[in-house]
């Protein structure tokens, strides 16, 4: 039995410690906005966040992750302003990386609220979208960024 | 988007219920409402108006972030006077009333589905409006003249009388369809042509949108196969045993794909496979690699081969032409490598079978299902999913006959999901093409003559050799040329030149291709347009002018090349270092330009593609939003292909098998992109692969202006660039 802690939630799941946190998301806990892309860390469609951090759920194993907070996409607010510039700006197209993309932009914007154009390609670059929906990505950043600092004015 | 609806409630709606059956000789529009059986109408589309007040459409088309659920509901919904917020949108079974009325498959491929089903749903749309408003004048006793439709109500103002469509829809449902209702005027479109959210996009932001490998069934099971590593190997020896003893192994079970493993999860799967241990025979081509292919497929050029087109005597006008140029090119394979890898869900019961997939190929899906479970085909039940992109692949569906056999055997429904490494071991790939071209010009520097002659890997050969005619596969040379009344309309090259020679030579390889985005418009298009510009630097013209000065009479595709040149600056300095390149191509229907910016870092042989400009004329446009993401995606998706992208083989199989060796464009190398829409009042066309074509023979335009090295191959990759630049 492993401890997840997921999304604000305890999963008591009858896993072993080496299986990936990936799989164990999607298959047992049904959390299947989580996406699988390409097994080895190099696409981003499977970034979750470990304690605040976008890490690869694809190359973790539930041990590493044991009692440690992890937010999936599910678990990240319909009110959040990534969430929000995601629809405002149209961002997806066939959406499977997205909430990959959404993860890395969410935690990237939790470090750093007003990214630098190079911050934010540095960030991003290790994400791939195959429809090529990346000028959309920079404009939802944009987007979620002066959203950010409007919330943060009021 | 809704649940898919099933057969039974598809057929069986109350209230009025409008469907358009679509034939090469027209239209008909049909009432439904109380029909028994529809198998002798036949028809393509579906509109139900239900006393709940809800207008549903059911949409035979696959949604993979085209926005085909949100562009074909607003035709229909703005023909009908529908308030948008009624609407409900419905992923249709596999059906014959969905097929396309120009491809005559439920198949979501060649930029079809506005062009396909524009006008049907515009009549289906408008009928139902004349229904409604007929109704209405009937109920209140006075003039249709004096009703008017507005946002889901009928009106009669005189007596401030209102009626929903809701309301209505039972009266209507008794009334004659008119045999030709009036459609809007365009500046009465309320929906079409103007921005409208896909309504695929708030699912698919929060995480809830179900793809195929996101499909939960209980007492699901998982299965990953074993499939050879090269072409032709079989399996030699596998630890059955081993196999089995993993944790949540269910069952191993070798069938014709390769070696299937069975679990209760993917883990347990993807285990059970590392433990099988395969041994495989070396296969039938142990010593092909992308050295063998190049060679062979540019030998293949001396070859002779079928003869595609001949207009005039090219012999002639090349011997006599003032200047003369001759050149050849190499286009190799590139791999889909849609992010959501192959997968299918199947459950297959004695009596039923159910099949949940992101195809884009419903008829052939239902057809092979049917196949394997030997059921007939009112018992095979396709639930089409969201596609997790589909770039043409998901058009062929070997994906789907291996999950329905592991289900059957099994009992249980089944998951069999392709890992990243067999969804580009197996993926089939854009036929690789070599080109050589001979142009000839006369003292005006007016092309006179045209030599091509390409060799290509068959796409249509393994999959259906009856499409291949006396040797030619026109599927290979869309672009360049194809069979008279083609439905992928326009799709041959674009200058007028009086002396023109079209030769095809079958390269024999066992690597299996598949249309890729805008199918061999891509490489030859990379051919004709790289061409084009050799040929206007021999007449010493300028690019613009010279293409031009040899369209002719070809209005649609100058006026997108004058617009690009517009939008772009043509003509004006760029900055030091820079270079500009231009090309343009029709397809689908769809005429498109684009310009290039560029720079060249001489050091490291890097390009850095700063600007792409991009100028579309498609006809009547439906939803603008969707339309500029679909040539910018395009463009972004064919830049890759221009700069890395490569299929690496070795030992007769695939070696490039993830994203690590196969490298794909990510953010730092997309440029700025600006698309323009034409303002036209042509027929329709396509959009979907729009975007790909022009560019990567605006790259190496661009290239050769900023650096004056000719490259005639892509990818541009920095060891390419640093090769040309030294030979030069």
């Amino acid at each position: 039995m492993i401890s997840l802690h997921v999304n604000g939630k305890v999963f008591q799941v009858d896993v072993s410690k080496d299986e990936t946190l990936l799989w164990v998301l999607r298959d047992h806990l049904k959390l299947t906005g989580t996406k699988y892309g390409c097994g080895i860390g190099e696409c981003g469609a499977c970034t979750v966040h470990v304690n605040g951090k976008a890490m690869r759920s694809c190359t973790l194993t539930v041990g590493e992750v044991e009692k440690k907070e992890i937010t999936t996409i599910e678990g990240l607010p319909e009110n959040h302003p990534v969430k929000k510039a995601w629809i405002q700006e149209q961002v997806p197209q066939c959406g499977f990386c997205q909430p990959g993309v959404i993860m890395q932009v969410a935690a990237l914007l939790s470090q750093e609220p007003t990214p630098t154009a190079d911050q934010i390609i540095a960030q991003m670059d290790d994400m791939i979208c195959r429809c090529g929906t990346y000028p959309r990505i920079k404009r939802g950043i944009q987007t979620a960024v002066k959203s950010v600092k409007k919330e943060g004015k009021k | 988007m809704k649940a898919a609806i099933s057969r039974r409630s598809f057929l069986k709606m109350t209230g009025l219920t409008i469907a358009v059956s679509v034939t090469p000789f027209g239209h008909t529009i049909l009432n439904t409402s109380h029909a028994k059986d529809l198998k002798a109408f036949n028809p393509n589309v579906w509109l139900h108006i239900t006393p709940d007040n809800k207008v549903t459409i059911t949409i035979g088309n696959s949604e993979m972030g085209q926005g085909v659920l949100t562009a074909q509901s607003m035709i229909l919904a703005d023909e009908l006077e529908a308030d948008w917020k009624q609407i409900e949108i419905k992923q249709g079974p596999a059906a014959d009333a969905l097929k396309s009325p120009i491809l005559g498959a439920q198949i979501t491929v060649g930029s079809a589905s506005m062009r396909g089903f524009y006008e049907p749903l515009r009549k289906a749309g408008a009928a139902g409006r004349a229904m409604l408003i007929k109704a209405a004048a009937e109920t209140w006793n006075v003039p249709e003249s004096e009703c008017r439709a507005e946002l889901g109500t009928v009106k009669h103002e005189k007596s401030n009388r209102t009626l929903t469509y809701g309301q209505l829809c039972e009266k209507a449902a008794a009334l004659e369809i008119p045999k030709d209702p009036p459609l809007k005027k365009e500046e009465e479109f309320r929906y079409i042509g103007k921005p409208m959210p896909r309504i695929d996009v708030p699912d698919k932001v929060s995480g809830k949108a179900i793809y195929g490998l996101d499909v939960t069934l209980k007492d699901l099971h998982y299965a990953v196969i074993a499939r050879p590593p090269a072409y032709g190997a079989k399996p030699i020896f596998f630890d059955r045993n081993g196999a089995e003893q993993v944790k949540g192994v269910v069952q191993v079970m070798q069938i014709p794909q390769g070696i299937a493993v069975c679990a209760t999860s993917t883990e347990a799967a993807l285990r059970g496979r590392e433990a099988l241990k395969v041994q495989w025979s070396k296969g039938t081509h142990p010593h092909m690699d992308n050295a063998s292919i190049e060679k062979l497929m540019m030998e293949d050029l001396d070859k002779p081969g079928a003869k595609v087109h001949e207009a005039g005597d090219v012999k002639k006008a090349l011997r006599e032409a003032v200047k003369k140029v001759e050149a050849t090119y190499y286009i190799p394979c590139v791999a889909h490598v849609t992010m959501e890898p192959m997968n299918t869900t199947a459950f297959v019961q004695e009596n039923r079978c159910d099949i949940w997939t992101p195809t884009q190929n419903q008829t052939a899906a239902k057809a092979m299902a049917a196949g394997v479970t030997k059921l007939p085909p009112e018992k095979i039940h396709i639930h089409t999913t969201f596609l997790g992109c589909g770039l043409g692949r998901r058009a062929f569906n070997d994906f789907l006959p291996e999950a329905v056999t592991i289900s059957k055997e099994l009992k249980k429904p089944v998951k069999v999901m392709w890992t990243r490494e067999d969804d580009i071991l197996q993926d089939r790939f854009r036929a690789p093409m070599t080109h050589r071209i001979q142009g000839g010009l006369d003292a005006q520097g007016q092309l006179i003559g045209w030599y091509h002659k390409t060799s290509a890997i068959s796409i249509m050969k393994p999959v259906n050799p009856q499409a291949i005619k006396d040797g030619v596969d026109y599927y290979c040379l869309w672009g360049l040329w194809n069979v008279a009344n083609s439905p992928h309309w326009n799709d041959r090259i674009q200058y007028e030149i009086p002396n023109l020679y079209i030769e095809f030579h079958m390269t024999d390889l066992p690597i299996p291709c598949w249309p890729w985005r805008s199918v061999q418009n891509g490489p030859n298009a990379f051919a004709i347009e790289s061409f084009i510009d050799e040929l206007a630097h021999a007449a010493g013209k300028d690019p613009l002018e010279f293409r031009l000065q040899n369209l002719k009479t070809n209005k649609r595709a100058t006026r997108v090349l004058q617009t690009v040149a517009d939008k772009a600056g043509w003509g004006k300095p760029i900055p030091k270092g820079q270079g500009r390149g231009i090309a343009q191509h029709a397809c689908f229907g769809t005429w498109t330009a684009q310009v290039v910016d560029l720079s060249v870092d001489k050091k490291s042989g890097k390009i850095k593609v700063e600007r792409v400009v991009a100028a579309v004329d498609c006809g009547p446009v439906i939803n603008p939003g969707p339309l500029v993401e679909q040539i910018e995606g395009g463009i972004v998706l064919a830049l890759s292909t221009a700069l890395m992208e490569e299929v690496k083989f070795a030992n007769g199989g695939v070696s490039s098998l993830n994203v690590d060796r196969y490298p794909i464009i990510r953010m730092s190398d997309v440029p700025e992109i600006e698309v323009h829409i034409v303002k036209s009042t042509d027929k329709i066309g396509g959009i979907g692969e729009l975007g790909v074509p022009p560019l990567a023979p605006a790259v190496a335009n661009a290239f050769f202006n900023a650096t004056g090295v000719r490259i005639r191959c892509i990818p541009l990759t920095p060891q390419i660039v640093l090769e040309a630049l030294k030979q030069a």
